[in-house]
């Protein structure tokens, strides 16, 4: 098996999700079959070969500086769970 | 005949010639969908009122003469492009109450240009999947035949155009989320090139490979949407400053002399259907006969294309996933008192399996130790992918395909399964890791009358080579005119 479940759980933690032992198991099961069918790229020579992450070739686009329209804080903030003066709200962060 | 049972561009004669209103138009559309959505299931949100008070405003400026090709038409649109002051869910629990503050560049021009919105369209959750079944509301059911998926992820847009419960509308195509429910559902459905349309406003799923596109009762249609939503947006960084042409144009020539490909990998692979394999055959013997030149491509990298796609795009898709944490918007577990225990709770009530199956495999994929075997080495298989269309390119102007291996499956057919799910998008994804426009038409029927329909690939900023093919074989068949019983 290409994943174990204590592998799953690490990402699951660094993707700041909870899995219960079912999805933990699940998953791993899962996943690890979707990754043994991913040694098919290794049929594939790439020594050399340049990574793709954009197939449109475009230099970065700039613009001119200057103070476009914005939402104003009211819109904002409209669909915040819980917000106060203007301002998200979160649970308590330092002790 | 029942008014929404229109195509575009007969509703577009009618309301110039003031035959129809848009009023009498957008409430035939609206009594259809209540009339049968209940069965389909196409729609999440249905905005009666505002689409009324739309259709009115489109009747005033057709009597002040001031039309334009869209004024007063009744458009779908899928529930992954954000609308101002109406909800927007992507068919998750976690965007369950968004109101988004501002329209996607699509929204703006279709606004401008006087189209009625009549609502919004299910989908897999946050696009992530070929059937619909994703959801996080509901599930959406084949018009032709219940016990099937309508094809995904914009199965809500597909079904609402084949069951006349809109005149066309609009979806995204990640890895075939446009071309496969179009062809499930029988419809014509068009993934412009990368960068062609404005992504600026449609929720993202995977960047490099997302782009929204029209869904519609034939190909004229479709030209005329993509009149309407191509071109440059400065809010988008990806949008391709090339001028974009008039797309209706492009129907007017024939097919003599074209050369078309036939890429010999799709035509040797395993499992696909014989109904399919011969209504694409028949089609190509059709465009054939219509003048076009038929020679064999090869894209040898075919194979890779599946292992190649489900590692970029889950991998884009858990770092476009990381926003939703509960703080700006959306749903949050308010139960939790740490910030970190109220990420992970908010995070895992909100996002369904099969979004939180790409996540974790994403993440792994970008993890430490993990990237260079997978995402670094898909990254560089794509750029052979890539060459591979670029050397077809070179001695054939269009490329024809199967779009799916199957019919419609069966609901639940695959949902324990989600290798073999990821399978049945084998010809769709290729276009996506390239970057190149692929349209889908209805090619034929299955025995127990179910839609096939015919892939048609071009290069980059070739959307009229598409729509030429697609329209002299739409003139020369009849498939496009049935309707499902309903």
């Amino acid at each position: 098996m290409k994943i174990t479940e204590e592998e799953v759980l690490y990402v699951a933690d660094l993707a700041r999700l909870n899995l219960d032992a079912a999805a933990v198991e699940r998953f791993a099961e899962q996943i690890g079959a979707i990754l043994d069918y991913m040694d098919k790229l290794n049929e594939v020579d790439t020594q050399g070969v340049p990574p793709t992450s954009h197939a449109i070739f475009l230099n970065n686009a700039f613009r001119e500086d200057g103070e476009p329209a914005h939402l104003d804080r009211e819109a904002a903030l409209a669909n915040a769970p819980e917000k106060e003066d203007g301002g998200f709200v979160v649970p308590k962060v330092v002790g | 005949m029942n008014l929404y049972e229109l195509t575009l561009h007969e509703a577009r004669d009618l309301l110039d010639k003031k035959e129809i209103s848009s009023r009498e138009l957008t409430r035939s559309v609206l009594d259809r969908i209540e009339a049968v959505d209940g069965q389909v299931g196409a729609y999440l949100t249905v905005a009666a009122d505002s689409a009324l008070a739309q259709a009115d405003a489109a009747d005033r400026a057709i009597a002040e003469g001031g039309i334009s090709p869209l004024t007063g038409i009744p458009l779908a649109i899928k529930d992954v492009l954000c609308t101002r002051g109406l909800r927007t869910t992507c068919a998750s629990r976690i965007l369950e109450n968004f109101i988004p503050p501002y329209d996607a560049a699509v929204i703006t021009k279709l606004k401008a240009a006087d189209a009625v919105l009549v609502g919004k369209t299910n989908m897999d959750e946050f696009a992530m999947g070929s059937s619909n079944e994703h959801s996080g509301f509901h599930i959406t059911r084949n018009p032709w035949d219940f016990s099937r998926i309508p094809g995904g992820s914009s199965g809500g847009s597909a079904a609402a155009v084949s069951a006349d419960m809109c005149i066309a509308a609009l979806g995204s195509d990640t890895g075939g989320s446009i071309r496969q429910p179009a062809s499930h559902c029988g419809v014509a459905g068009l993934k412009p090139t990368y960068g062609r349309v404005s992504r600026y406003g449609l929720v993202a799923f995977a960047s490099s490979l997302d782009q929204i596109g029209p869904l519609a009762k034939d190909v004229a249609d479709c030209a005329v949407l993509m009149n309407a939503i191509a071109g440059y947006d400065a809010k988008d960084s990806t949008s391709v400053p090339v001028e974009a042409p008039d797309y209706t144009a492009a129907l007017r020539d024939g097919l003599k002399g074209i050369r078309i490909g036939l890429p010999r990998e799709y035509f040797e692979t395993e499992g696909v259907d014989p109904e399919v394999k011969a209504a694409v055959r028949s089609g190509i013997d059709t465009i054939q006969s219509l003048g076009a030149e038929i020679m064999d491509v090869s894209l040898p990298r075919s194979e890779q294309v599946v292992a190649v796609y489900y590692l970029i795009a889950p991998s884009e898709a858990s770092s476009n996933l990381a926003r939703y944490d509960g703080v700006k918007y959306g749903y949050r577990d308010k139960e939790q008192t740490t910030l970190m225990e109220m990420y992970r709770s908010t995070r895992s009530r909100g996002f369904g399996s099969e979004v939180q199956r790409r996540i974790i495999l994403g993440t792994y994929a970008l993890s430490a130790g993990y990237y260079d075997a997978y995402y670094g080495k898909a990254s560089q298989v794509r750029t052979l992918i890539m060459q591979d269309f670029k050397k077809a390119f070179e001695s054939c102007d269009a490329i024809l395909a199967p779009v799916a291996p199957s019919p419609a499956f069966k609901i639940g057919e695959k949902t324990d399964d989600p290798l073999t799910m990821y399978l049945s998008d084998i010809f769709t994804l290729s276009a996506n890791l390239a970057g190149i426009p692929g349209m889908s038409v209805p090619c034929g029927f299955s025995r127990e009358g179910l839609p096939i329909g015919l892939q048609i690939l071009g290069s980059h900023f070739q959307e009229e080579t598409l729509l030429r093919v697609a329209y002299n074989f739409e003139q020369a068949t009849d498939f496009h005119t049935r309707k499902p019983a309903l």
